[in-house]
């Protein structure tokens, strides 16, 4: 379970360009659920998620994970839950150019330093679950936006987090595309995972697996 | 494998599979910084090899050496001054030497014409070092023949050409006996070049030379101990020279390692954050930058320094050998002994590794302390 | 090549760090070789016989400049010796060697 107190997050704050991008938002994500952040470009979404996963901290409020207080943990520590319990894909998917697929979906476990047999093992069984099973070596730059996508889902469970976070998933891909992309998020789903996605796609909210959809609108939230 | 180290070869393979993302580029970069790596360790291995050499060799030489001076300039010293200086205290022996230069207008080469003390050399017959006998090429049974001071033809033929492995102090010899000597140069009996004193004990030298200056007032006396300390000087200052050419394009290497090392460009900058944003801490992202400059540089001080060590060693620093001899026609050929100073490889490791390093590492600190969030913009 | 069968071992790709890794060792190796090298040869055997002819002809100089007498005999030279030998003949002192002798000096 997830928490959120007052949250509020400025940016430029005490400059004549200060800005407030979200406020005084309160929230309960609950576990093993698919929430679904909805609103107009600029509405606080991608704020409140960096937020959520320990990308950034409130300027003021509290953020609890379980029992945990996030707010008042130094960076290495606000690191160290990162890696642990979120995944993250990103709106552009944020591959590293120029490495191969193997290489960018083992990139989050480099700082743990397992075996590498072991990680290279892992990195493709998932390659393989996912249908990537034959792209291992190819450079990523050459990949297709599902390819790409599907790589960045197996980056994100490389350390097998139980939370996974993603921000416009759909930006980039076509109807059919993101219609498979929810059918994977619904799989993780049942799989055990806890999921949280901002979307302004139709696709993403009013698919069947989705447990709530948030509206927020000028940094605040509208309504259930 | 520990998991310090495991993680160390982690960063090490992610820094140079990102490196190998432009390898011309990162080839080209490396292939500068050997290359000044390769020249400055060639100067500084040629140079302390031939200043060791030096000393080695010519400690051997006369402990004094006494010559005249009239007005200012060096002139044939009369052999009774050897009389003159009777017996001084510690001088364990006294000669005249007899030696003086020919410059031979045929391949405008200097000579060095010496007669040997204790060494009979038949009359109209010469002893020529390995580089004469290269270079107007001699060998034994061969004739040369030199116009003498008095414009005669004096013929000499060559009896034995000097050991090649003793070039390096003996190139430009030409030993003949005392009696042609004197008849080529026109010098009288009783005249010496200089006169060479040898001394047993090495704390006498100093006083050996004040009773000279005293006794002698006309010579003035040439010490081994400063004839070594003018061959420590020299190389030295050769090295410096080199040193000073080479600075122009070592600091254009360095802005340009600056510009390279130091410039993130925002693609560099976007993965950074990516690589915090997927859990990467901000220490792992700087070692992993630490990596990247330390083994270009230590890459490039290896290669340039092995380059230097073969070239010097075994190819006899035939690149700028001409420089650093001179503008001699004679060359003497030599291989030069592997003398290898331990503080000045150190010297050069520290200056071609850390900088690099450092000019890589400090730019990333910046970036890689700036909010993960970054990449969600 | 890779992912062709499901009973393949997982696929393992060379890692970018062991070549240049085995370079470096290798490199670091040499360097020692290098070390020992001079240990070894770095004595003044090779030079006994140059050595023997110094003592033997009571030697002062290296005969590594032989272009004019104060640059032969570096150390038998005094100050005032230059531009007297070799026409061509450049200064061993620091700003002889960067000024070329005059020009008349210069002509055959």
């Amino acid at each position: 379970m997830i928490r959120l107190n007052d949250i509020s997050k400025a940016f430029n704050q005490g400059q004549p360009n200060e800005f407030w991008a979200v406020r005084d938002v309160t929230l309960d994500i609950e576990d093993n659920r698919i929430t679904v952040l909805r609103g107009p470009s600029g509405s606080g979404k991608t704020t409140l998620l960096s937020m959520i996963g320990c990308l950034s901290r409130p300027t003021s409020g509290r953020i609890l994970l379980g029992e945990r207080n996030l707010s008042g943990l130094p960076e290495r520590f606000l690191t160290q839950i990162r890696r642990e319990t979120f995944g993250f894909i990103f709106q552009r998917f944020n591959l590293i150019a120029g490495l191969t697929v193997l290489d960018n979906v083992m990139l989050p476990a480099y700082p743990l330093a397992p075996d590498h047999g072991a990680l290279v093992q892992r990195a493709t069984a998932l390659l393989e679950q996912f249908g990537m099973g034959s792209k291992v070596a190819s450079k990523v730059e050459w990949l297709s936006g599902g390819e790409a996508q599907r790589t960045a889902i197996c980056r994100a469970l490389l350390n097998d987090p139980q939370i996974l976070i993603a921000d416009e998933p759909t930006a980039n891909l076509d109807t059919r595309l993101s219609q498979e992309f929810m059918t994977i998020i619904g799989e993780l789903k049942a799989a055990g995972r806890t999921l949280i996605l901002t979307s302004h796609d139709p696709v993403v909210s009013d698919a069947p697996c989705v447990d709530r959809v948030i509206t927020l609108r000028d940094g605040q939230v509208q309504a259930d | 494998m520990s998991h310090f180290l495991r993680r160390q070869r982690y960063l090490i393979d992610f820094t140079l599979a990102s490196l190998g993302r432009r390898k011309g580029k990162n080839l080209g970069l490396l292939g500068v910084y050997t290359l000044i790596v390769f020249l400055l360790a060639s100067v500084m291995l040629f140079s302390q090899s031939l200043r060791r050499e030096a000393g080695l060799l010519l400690e051997n030489a006369p402990e004094v050496v006494v010559q005249r001076m009239v007005a200012g300039r060096h002139d044939l010293i009369p052999a009774a001054y050897l009389e003159r200086i009777g017996k001084v205290r510690g001088v364990a022996a006294k000669y005249g030497r007899l030696w003086g230069y020919f410059y031979d207008p045929a391949v405008q080469a200097n000579y060095t014409l010496l007669v040997p003390r204790d060494q009979e050399i038949k009359s109209g017959e010469m002893i020529v070092g390995a580089g004469i006998a290269r270079t107007r090429g001699l060998g034994a049974g061969d004739y040369l023949t030199f116009r003498s001071a008095q414009g005669q033809s004096f013929a000499f033929r060559v009896a034995d050409v000097l050991a090649s492995d003793a070039e390096l102090v003996s190139a430009d010899l030409l030993l003949v006996n005392e009696a042609d000597y004197r008849a080529f140069f026109g010098i009288a009996e009783g005249m010496y070049t200089d006169l060479a004193l040898e001394v047993r004990n090495p704390q006498e030298v100093r006083k050996v030379a004040e009773k000279l200056s005293v006794m002698l007032p006309d010579t003035r006396p040439i010490l081994r101990e400063e004839i070594l300390r003018t061959y420590d000087a020299l190389f030295q200052w050769r090295q410096g020279i080199v040193f000073v050419l080479l600075a122009g394009s070592l600091l254009a290497f360095v802005i340009f390692a600056w510009d390279k090392a130091s410039g993130l460009s925002a693609e560099e900058k976007r993965e950074i954050g990516i690589l915090k944003a997927i859990g990467w801490e901000t220490a792992d992202v700087i070692r992993m930058k630490f990596w990247e400059g330390a083994l270009v540089s230590l890459g490039a001080f290896l290669l340039g320094y092995l380059a230097a060590y073969v070239h010097v060693f075994f190819f006899d620093a035939a690149l700028f050998a001409p420089v650093l001899k001179g503008w001699a026609v004679l060359y003497p050929q030599f291989r030069p002994q592997p003398f290898v100073d331990g503080l000045q490889v150190a010297t050069l490791f520290f200056f071609t590794v850390f900088p690099y390093t450092v000019a890589t590492v400090v730019p990333i600190w910046r970036a890689a302390t700036t909010d993960p969030d970054a990449v969600m913009r | 090549m890779h992912g062709s069968s499901a009973n393949a071992r997982p696929h393992r790709p060379g890692r970018a760090g062991t070549v240049p890794l085995l370079l470096l060792g290798a490199g670091l190796l040499l360097f020692t070789v290098t070390l020992l090298d001079a240990a070894w040869r770095g004595n003044d055997t090779a030079l006994a016989s140059s050595r023997q002819l110094v003592a033997r002809l009571g030697l002062t100089d290296l005969a590594l400049f032989t272009e004019a007498r104060y640059t032969r005999h570096l150390s038998q030279a005094d100050r005032h010796t230059a531009f007297q030998d070799h026409p061509l003949a450049l200064d061993h002192f620091p700003s002889g060697s960067l000024v070329p002798p005059p020009a008349r000096l210069r002509q055959p």
